[in-house]
């Protein structure tokens, strides 16, 4: 008996009992819409944010203090000394090919327009700032750099804080109240939507000089450095060393876009796997579902086993009847789900901020994925029908 | 077929000093002890004993469902004592056709397809198959229910539809177990008459059956008791099935 031919008495097979068939391929259907719709999800989301720090140019440097390893340090000690606006000055003075030298400070704060409030984070940098932030101005400016040598209470805010204090109303020109200080608001920022990778919405920035005073520090976080040309970020870098060594030993860190991004994909890749493999298991389930209802489906249909063994039906040929109707049923429930969980991500992207992406290499993994899972759960129902007795299979009720 | 003419056609299958022991529950049955039986081309024989006599065991061997414990059996000239399931399968398909007493149909499907099953495991392509099939039910007079469900005819019809199916791939044996068990008196001759018409028409036939009248209408019985062949008998009365359902008054309900 040819493979055609076994294909066409297992679907036969399929359609006869349709209720079935469709409950239990329903099983498959899930788990493979959720591996795409989730593996989709990560993907997305990894693109995005790593969208996002491309954006912002691959000839960025950041300067962090204390010592970073090829870990996340997410569990480092607290760096014994920090960084002042000292050392930003000394590095745009003393390493060549420097676009900007950008000294930043992140603060949370709450902003107040009379009886409003809203929560922002506080990005505070040089007249730089502009070439290592992302962001559109929708109205206004940003601060000038007398602005920040003057230390002034100027503030350019994100398009959150506008929308929640100025609803409706150009907010350039009015004043705000930020950690019990008036400040002029100077310019505004289109949305940059998503949020995943921080709420970029719902920053205010302001001259790093004036956040240190009305926060009272005298160091700065970070040190953003934007090299004149990419190619040279090695030798930037190099530099950079060179300058603060003698002023910090090695408890500084310089990290190139390119390692940001290198952790942040190890992160987010990490992310993606653990909800491919939780996804992964829906499936694996509506695996077990499909070798249930295979040896349900042998054992009701043993007189029909045993007909066809009695007219010549080969072992091979009960085998690959049974195998066939298994994987018919994972395949097809594997192109619905890949079907649903595709529309679903496609939908999701549309109508929430969450991004998605859904790669053809996630797609073939899930079908591949399925088709095999239909194999595992089928054989052992197919070998155990194969096996039956022509006699016992004949003699059934 | 004259008695003399019979006597010298050749032997299709034939058992020889066949013995089947098996387990059940842990018990050991000799179910056939020295078992030795010959069947001839175009025969119509009756293997007769009452339940327990190995009558059925012996279906089983002869059918080459079944391997005998020791003994050989010859088919057309062949040893096939020791073969593997999957090349007693392949012989079943191009020698044996079997009628069951519950026919054993498949559920949910059509007569022809029904019919078709044993040319699908022959490896007979599609249209071969369907014209076969065909033949094969108008032999049977079915050649109007080709696209009934099995479960869309009567206990009678289904029989032939099985008895089709038995004859579709020229066998060299069509064995009948009880082919009349389950049916009622008229459509048990019609299946009987069948059975003689085509055995007429050269078919070999074997009955298997414990019901002496069904089983006068071969030419020989073979008598089988505790598991050895009692004795084997001449039929002179042949029952003809032909002739019973031509007094028969007329059927009043068609099909």
């Amino acid at each position: 008996m040819n493979f055609t031919e076994s294909f066409r008495i297992a679907f036969r097979a399929l359609a006869a009992n349709k209720a079935r068939s469709i409950l239990t391929m329903l099983g498959v259907v899930i788990g493979v819409a959720a591996v795409i719709l989730l593996v989709g999800i990560g993907t997305g989301v990894q693109d995005e944010i790593t969208g996002q720090v491309e954006g912002l140019g691959s000839n960025l440097l950041f300067v962090v203090p204390g010592q970073y390893g090829g870990g996340m340090g997410g569990d480092q000690a607290p760096p014994s000394r920090r960084f002042t606006l000292e050392d930003s000055d000394l590095l745009a003075r003393r390493v060549p090919g420097l676009d900007a030298v950008v000294p930043v400070i992140q603060a949370s704060t709450t902003v107040k327009r009379g009886n409003q409030t809203v929560r922002a984070v506080v990005a505070a940098a040089n007249e730089g700032g502009s070439e290592v932030f992302s962001g559109t101005l929708a109205g206004g400016r940003g601060y000038r750099r007398s602005e920040v040598q003057a230390a002034s209470r100027v503030v350019a805010i994100g398009s959150t804080v506008r929308d929640t204090l100025f609803p409706g109303q150009d907010p350039v020109g009015k004043t705000v109240t930020l950690e019990g200080q008036r400040f002029t608001v100077v310019g505004h920022y289109e949305s940059l939507g998503g949020g995943l990778a921080g709420d970029q919405d719902s920053q205010v920035y302001i001259p790093v000089t004036t956040a240190q005073r009305v926060f009272n520090l005298n160091y700065i976080n970070t040190i953003v450095i934007k090299a004149t040309d990419a190619d040279r970020i090695e030798v930037v870098k190099a530099d950079i060393r060179r300058v603060l060594t003698p002023r910090y030993g090695e408890e500084f860190t310089v990290f190139t876009q390119e390692q940001t991004l290198g952790l942040l994909s190890d992160l987010l890749g990490t992310l993606t796997y653990m909800l491919a493999g939780i996804a992964g298991i829906s499936l694996l389930v509506g695996g077990i579902g499909i070798m249930n209802i295979m040896l349900v489906s042998v054992s009701e249909r043993t007189r029909e086993i045993g007909i066809r063994k009695a007219v010549g039906a080969r072992t091979y040929d009960i085998l690959s009847q049974f195998v066939i109707e298994a994987v018919g049923l994972s395949v097809l429930g594997g192109i619905i789900g890949i079907t649903v969980g595709w529309g679903g991500a496609a939908l999701m992207a549309k109508f929430t901020p969450v991004p998605t992406n859904v790669t053809p290499w996630a797609v073939a993994t899930a079908f591949f994925f399925a088709a095999g899972v239909g194999v595992f759960f089928g054989v052992y129902p197919a070998w155990k029908a194969s096996q039956l007795d022509p006699i016992v299979a004949l003699r059934y009720e | 077929m004259p008695d003399g003419t019979r006597a010298l056609s050749r032997v299709v299958l034939e058992t020889r000093d066949v013995g089947k022991q098996y387990k059940l529950d842990g018990v050991e049955v000799n179910a056939l002890r020295g078992v030795s039986i010959a069947i001839r081309a175009g025969e119509m024989v009756t293997i007769m004993g009452p339940s327990g006599s190995g009558k059925s065991t012996l279906m089983h061997i002869v059918g080459l469902l079944d391997q005998p414990t020791t003994g050989e059996v010859i088919l057309e000239g062949d040893d096939v004592s020791g073969l593997s399931p999957n090349q007693l399968s392949e012989l079943r398909n191009k020698h044996i056709g079997f009628v069951f007493q519950s026919f054993n149909l498949l559920a949910r499907t059509t007569a022809q397809v029904n019919v078709e099953l044993p040319l699908v495991y022959a490896g007979i392509s599609g249209s071969e198959r369907s014209r076969r099939a065909k033949e094969a039910l108008e032999r049977v007079a079915l050649g109007d229910r080709l696209s009934h469900f099995s479960s869309q005819l009567s206990g009678g019809q289904q029989q032939r539809v099985a008895i089709a199916r038995a004859l579709v791939n020229n066998p060299s044996i069509v064995l009948a177990d009880e082919p009349t068990g389950n049916l009622d008196s008229r459509s048990g001759i019609e299946v009987m008459a069948i059975l003689q018409e085509l055995n007429d028409q050269g078919i070999t036939v074997i009955l298997v059956t414990h019901d002496d009248r069904v089983a006068r209408h071969a030419q020989r019985i073979i008598h089988v008791f505790d598991g050895h062949v009692q004795s084997e008998e001449i039929v002179l009365n042949r029952i003809l099935a032909g002739t019973a359902l031509a007094t028969l008054p007329a059927e009043e309900v068609a099909g």
